[in-house]
């Protein structure tokens, strides 16, 4: 009645179980929330009801910005892609400034390392999207939250 | 002062990517600021980039006032020959500009 199976066991095995999981749960947690798009009519337009995949794009961007004039922006998607598709292009959305499509970085020829740099404007606290389009029409995404304490649009005029 | 800061490797591995970073000097003009008149100032935007690499397309970015004003852009290149690499962009006003990097391939 006391083996490993017995009732006791399984609560006790249930218990560390959740323990484990508990001490998983903040990384887990901003991942769910990761994984969600933000509704952006210019960005559905763009998937057009496609499934893109999560995992692969690494979109990184402070998660809080002092000044939404230049925020710092990396977007990296992982390879190795030869011999299957590469990356054609990178597409970036933002969620809350007057332009969505904020930019678009093309890759003509097939490149191993696929990793893009620059500075962003953000108009007030969102979430930003990256699309990597690939040569065989799949997409990937990532998207990050980014809090603004001075908006992007402003200026001291 | 020059329009463009470019920075790539001395030496580059064939085959291997290399990095590129270049800042250009430009407002990135949003159009939604006003002078001190109240006037709106127009939008004025870097809109394409591109650069080749011995006259081939290797990096293109089309860019909106979502990037900030003196856009920089950091991005990699496959090593194939040594050569040049050429940037060029134009934007709202169609004031184009450019600059250029030796490539080094060893």
């Amino acid at each position: 009645m006391n083996g490993p199976g017995s009732p006791r066991f399984r609560v006790r095995r249930r218990l560390l179980q959740c323990a484990g999981g508990l001490a998983l749960a903040p990384r887990l947690q901003a991942q769910a929330a990761d994984r969600e798009l933000p509704d952006i009519p210019a960005l559905s337009a763009f998937v057009a009801g496609r499934s893109p995949q999560w995992g692969r794009v690494r979109l990184e961007l402070p998660q809080l910005a002092d000044n939404g004039q230049t925020v710092p922006m990396r977007v990296v998607v992982d390879g190795p892609f030869a011999p299957g598709p590469h990356v054609r292009a990178i597409r970036l959305y933002s969620q809350a400034n007057p332009v969505p499509e904020m930019a678009v970085f093309e890759f003509p020829l097939p490149l191993e390392r696929v990793e893009v740099e620059s500075r962003v404007r953000l108009a007030e606290s969102q979430r930003v999207v990256a699309v990597a389009a690939m040569s065989d029409g799949a997409l990937h995404v990532a998207v990050a939250e980014v809090v603004v304490t001075i908006a992007g649009c402003m200026d001291g005029t | 002062m020059p329009d463009a800061r470019v920075s790539v490797p001395a030496t580059n591995r064939r085959g291997e990517p290399f990095e590129v970073r270049i800042l250009i000097r430009h407002p990135m003009e949003t159009g939604y600021r006003t002078d001190e008149f109240g006037k709106s100032i127009p939008r004025n935007v870097i809109r394409t980039f591109i650069c080749r690499y011995n006259g081939e397309p290797v990096f293109s970015a089309r860019l909106s006032s979502g990037i900030a004003a003196n856009p920089y852009l950091r991005f990699f290149v496959t090593a194939r020959e040594s050569g040049q690499l050429t940037f060029e962009w134009i934007d709202d006003a169609g004031v184009r500009g450019e600059d250029r990097a030796a490539v080094v391939v060893v």
